[in-house]
């Protein structure tokens, strides 16, 4: 085994030796007067400063990636190479550097590179995600038909086989969960954003916004302690036992209701900045016409910054959607298909979780249905998010 | 002193007075921006404030129909009268005074809705129209008086963001005139036109003069001269001369007026 810590530790030094010899040739070859220089001092150092780096970091990514360091670690070669790059980078950008030399154009060659690296990361982690979840749901499908996984109403795993793994149940109760999380938060936090944004005095907004984008900063699991311990008992006390409901603390009502307090700041905050977004303009128009303050933000502010807020509310329904640890602690593990909200039910992403802790190996249907639920779910909040921007962009033409 | 004895003279002019503002200062934080104003506005009028950037015309206006409550800072003293009732009483209701006051304002500022709902939006507001062809008729007279009939008739649920600025302005004015108002206070509305559609947009105020008792500021001393039959010249938050147009500018009383309308100030 032969680690790449040290080569790449050597090529970084050689850089910034790189930075400053080149800096200071540069400054010889135009003879200490800058001018006769097309290329500045600094833009040569950065040019061979990159050139020594880039290269050899590079090819050590891209074998990564190929999983050649998989059994043996880097071969000798393979470390002579990327010295070798390294090296040659070093010495060919300092030995190019002339007074007509063009670096500043190299420079920004390099850094545009670094760019586009940087945001195909971010493509290349979904594209990743994607395929990894797409390669065991396929073999999820060779082993249990889907016909069963997407239409059977049961679900009932059995680590000895034979088990009934139908999603609806679980769909269910995410979009059941969800749907009273959203009926709860999205009022409270439309209103709480139109006062902050149309009727707070500045001291009030001052301490009002930042108290409530506190809720958005504790952790669910925090979320889920307060929806055993309070909120479900508390529901079954006052509404689901006086009423004949159920008798059970894990509830629908209650993860939904937690959750919902949870997506308030999602949807204030972001609300109360589209708001605060349209024009003084139209509030002028519509208070010079002899409105209410209230019709002024009715019939003119709010469907000025209703693309926004929708974009705002679906965001909140795909934090919704991808929720666990308040599911768990406050709905229950029970798959159920109902319409009672004081019963315990559960959702997919709990379901999930449990499917992969234990003893288990990545090879029965029992484990391998965990991914065809992510993906499932993936492709739920994909195409919420792609309807969001559908819904965005058609008001905004209109508005414009 | 000098404001006084031209405020005498437009009294004895036959025509009824309209608004009469008295000794009105206005403070925005520590500025004094209107010192003591006093004016009275004829009906059935075009009245020009004009004067150099941050003089106190807009803000003057905006205390007629009390938009500068909106602003928390801006306190207004002294005693505005339209019609001889005190605008500044407790009693009076801000949003029926500005139904009364109808205002357009130097930006073209439709609503993002279509071009009949911001032109029906104020008569629904007030209840104007008892049913749907009543409120067809108030919009289309509205886009009539405003001279935008003929452009927007075949496109009534286009919206009103998609016109042309002029075109907009003129949504603007007949959006205003929708809700019947008896004053019309424009805020250097043509300034953000071109000369065609400040043409127009001129020509309209003129025909306004008819059922309205029209206010507007101008930076324009030109289109004052054109438009209005009565100017007013603020500076430095003070109202230094107000007499009929044609005497303002041919024959000012102030220096600062003549120095202002010969180009030397402002």
């Amino acid at each position: 085994m032969q680690s790449l810590t040290t080569p790449l530790f050597l090529i970084f030094a050689l850089a910034v030796i790189g930075y400053y010899l080149a800096k200071s040739r540069a400054m010889q070859v135009a003879g200490g007067d800058i001018r006769g220089l097309v290329s500045l001092p600094h833009q040569h150092a950065l040019n061979t400063a990159l050139a020594t780096v880039v290269p050899p970091t590079a090819a050590v990514l891209l074998f990564a990636l190929y999983g050649r360091f998989a059994d043996t670690g880097p071969s000798w070669l393979f470390t002579l190479v990327i010295m070798g790059l390294g090296v040659t980078g070093f010495a060919l950008s300092l030995i190019g550097i002339k007074t007509n030399s063009r670096a500043r154009i190299f420079a920004e060659r390099w850094i545009l590179g670094l760019l586009i690296f940087a945001s195909s990361i971010a493509v290349m982690t979904t594209i990743g995600i994607v395929f990894s979840m797409l390669f065991e749901t396929f073999n999820f499908f060779g082993q249990y038909d889907w016909r069963d996984f997407f239409f059977s109403l049961t679900w009932s795993p059995n680590f000895r086989g034979n088990s009934d793994l139908g999603i609806i149940p679980l769909l269910w109760g995410t979009l059941y969960v969800s749907f009273i999380a959203l009926v709860f938060a999205v009022p409270v936090g439309l209103f709480a954003a139109i006062y902050l944004s149309e009727y707070a005095s500045p001291r009030m907004r001052s301490i009002a916004k930042p108290a409530i984008e506190v809720l958005a900063g504790i952790p669910t699991i925090v979320y889920g302690l307060f929806a055993l311990i309070t909120v479900g008992p508390l529901l079954r006390d006052y509404f689901a036992e006086p009423m004949g409901l159920g008798q059970s603390a894990s509830s629908v009502m209650t993860a939904g209701l937690v959750m919902g307090i949870m997506l308030i700041p999602f949807v204030s905050s972001l609300s109360d900045d589209i708001i605060n977004a349209v024009p003084q303009a139209m509030r002028d128009g519509s208070l010079g016409l002899g409105a209410t303050p209230s019709e002024t933000i009715r019939q003119v502010v709010i469907p000025a910054a209703l693309p926004g807020i929708v974009g705002a509310i679906l965001l909140a329904a795909s934090r919704a959607i991808g929720e666990t640890m308040i599911v768990v602690l406050g709905a229950g593990a029970a798959a159920r298909l109902s319409l009672n909200p004081f019963e315990a039910m559960t959702t997919v992403t709990v379901k999930i979780v449990s499917q992969l802790t234990g003893d288990t190996d990545f090879a029965s249907p029992e484990t391998l249905v965990a991914f065809a639920l992510g993906l499932t779910l993936f492709v739920i909040t994909l195409g919420l998010n792609v309807f969001a921007l559908y819904i965005v962009r058609k008001y905004r033409e209109q508005y414009e | 002193m000098e404001d006084m004895i031209h405020m005498d003279r437009a009294m004895s002019t036959q025509q009824d007075i309209k608004i009469s503002a008295r000794n009105v200062q206005v403070y925005y934080g520590d500025t004094h921006a209107i010192k003591d104003v006093s004016v009275e506005i004829d009906d059935k009028t075009v009245t020009a404030f004009i004067g150099p950037s941050g003089c106190g015309k807009s803000t003057f206006l905006r205390c007629i129909n009390r938009m500068n409550d909106t602003i928390d800072i801006a306190r207004v003293t002294g005693d505005i009268r339209i019609d001889n009732e005190d605008i500044y009483d407790p009693k009076v209701d801000p949003v029926q005074l500005r139904a009364k006051v109808g205002m357009v304002f130097q930006k073209p500022n439709p609503f993002p809705k279509s071009i009949y709902d911001n032109v029906a939006y104020g008569p629904k507001i007030h209840g104007l129209a008892r049913n749907k062809a009543d409120l067809d008729e108030i919009v289309e007279k509205s886009l009539r008086k405003a001279a935008l009939w003929n452009e927007a008739k075949d496109r009534l649920d286009a919206p009103g963001t998609g016109l042309s600025g002029g075109q907009q302005q003129r949504l603007c004015i007949a959006r205003a005139i929708a809700t019947a108002p008896e004053v019309l206070l424009m805020d250097e509305p043509c300034s953000a036109l071109d000369p065609i559609a400040t043409a127009q947009v001129e020509e309209l105020i003129d025909e306004l003069r008819q059922s309205f008792s029209v206010v507007i500021v101008t930076h324009s001393m030109q289109q004052a001269a054109r438009v209005s039959q009565k100017t007013a010249f603020f500076h430095l938050g003070n109202l230094v001369e107000y007499d009929d147009t044609d005497k303002i500018f041919t024959n000012p009383q102030d220096p600062r007026t003549e120095s202002y309308i010969s180009g030397r100030i402002g």
